[in-house]
């Protein structure tokens, strides 16, 4: 059994994490405004221990539809790296990529590739800012992306929860919020990893 | 999610945004009885922390089951549809955490049998998510998915 249990959180590991999300999230926001050329914000992470009747209140309502880009994070730890963003602002992505200029619903399988491709950069920073702190080898899969409801999307990481209790924690950040292109970047470890990341950074 | 409900006609049960888990409808046209359970894993025996009963395929189903009958419904007489049990993502790895949509569904068809409850209609697999209502007056079940006409079964 992991050094975390679920049920007993204490708040300097929800510091740490909450840390955690804002330096990868930090590199990944600055990787995107870099791609893009324009300034995004971010806002401060929270790390999230939620039941699985509250969990899509993060993003909002469970039919909600969203741009998910799922990455499985492989090496010293496990779990799962997400990217969700609504459709406007996913096109908004893409025109300023591709010189477009595609509104709606709909999406290409081109643009479905650039979305991809931008997923793959800002993951790599996020990722890669983790494994130089706590120095351990985290790689991303290579990215897999869908646009339905938000709870279909998030009930793919919530079932890996299920496998262990009945709340699922997870480190997220929304970045550009009220501006064109906003989206949540979500880290979600399975539960040694945390117990990894944690004594990597010797807080446990 | 890992819930389960039951109601009766003119009420009806809905959950929104089925992904991988399942939604097994569960009706008793004589009475108008009506049972929704959202299942996330299989079975509760490959799982060490297995006390929220609404969770699993074969516990949920028989505790709906249960409920059901307790409110009046002819455990003979109920018939089951089922929808989700999608695969949302494709990735190279992981293929026992991607594949679960698939698991889900067969282990509900699985615990039907086993209860001796017919299995009308299902709405199953693919990569998309659904959203369902179950009309306790007809025990329709409605599948709306995005970019989809709406189904009934």
């Amino acid at each position: 059994m992991g050094a975390i249990d679920l049920n007993d959180m204490n708040q300097t590991y929800f510091d740490v994490l909450s840390e955690i999300g804002n330096i990868g999230s930090g590199n990944a926001t600055t990787a995107l405004a870099q791609l893009l050329n324009r300034k995004i914000d971010m806002s401060v992470p929270r790390v999230a221990l939620l039941g699985f009747d509250h969990f899509t209140e993060l993003i909002g309502s469970e039919e909600d539809l969203m741009l998910g880009i799922l990455f499985g994070i492989e090496g010293d730890i496990d779990g799962m790296m997400m990217f969700l963003l609504r459709p406007e602002s996913a096109h908004v992505l893409v025109n300023a990529l591709m010189g477009t200029d595609n509104h709606g619903q709909e999406f290409t399988e081109m643009e479905l590739s650039a979305v991809n491709e931008v997923g793959n950069i800002i993951s790599g920073a996020y990722l890669n800012s983790l494994a130089t702190l706590t120095n351990m080898t985290i790689v991303p899969t290579p990215p897999s992306c869908t646009l339905d409801m938000a709870g279909a999307i998030l009930s793919v990481p919530a079932i890996e929860f299920g496998k262990i209790g009945d709340k699922m924690l997870m480190i997220e950040t929304q970045m550009g919020q009220g501006e064109a292109i906003n989206g949540y970047f979500l880290l979600i470890p399975n539960l040694e990893s945390y117990d990894k990341i944690l004594s990597a950074l010797h807080v446990i | 999610m890992a819930d389960l409900k039951i109601c009766k006609a003119p009420d009806s049960l809905t959950t929104l945004g089925l992904g991988s888990c399942v939604g097994v409808a569960l009706y008793d046209s004589s009475t108008k009885v009506c049972g929704l359970v959202h299942v996330m894993l299989p079975y509760s025996t490959q799982i060490r922390n297995n006390s929220n009963i609404a969770k699993f395929a074969d516990t949920g189903i028989v505790e709906c089951l249960r409920l059901m009958v307790a409110a009046g419904a002819n455990r003979n007489r109920i018939t089951a549809k089922i929808a989700g049990g999608a695969t949302m993502f494709t990735l190279s790895s992981n293929n026992d955490t991607m594949r679960v949509g698939e698991r889900n569904a067969a282990a509900c068809k699985e615990v039907l049998k086993k209860e001796n409850i017919r299995l009308l209609a299902e709405d199953t697999g693919l990569n998309y998510g659904r959203t369902v209502v179950l009309d306790g007056n007809t025990g329709n079940y409605l599948i709306k998915a995005v970019g989809k006409p709406d189904k009934v079964i």
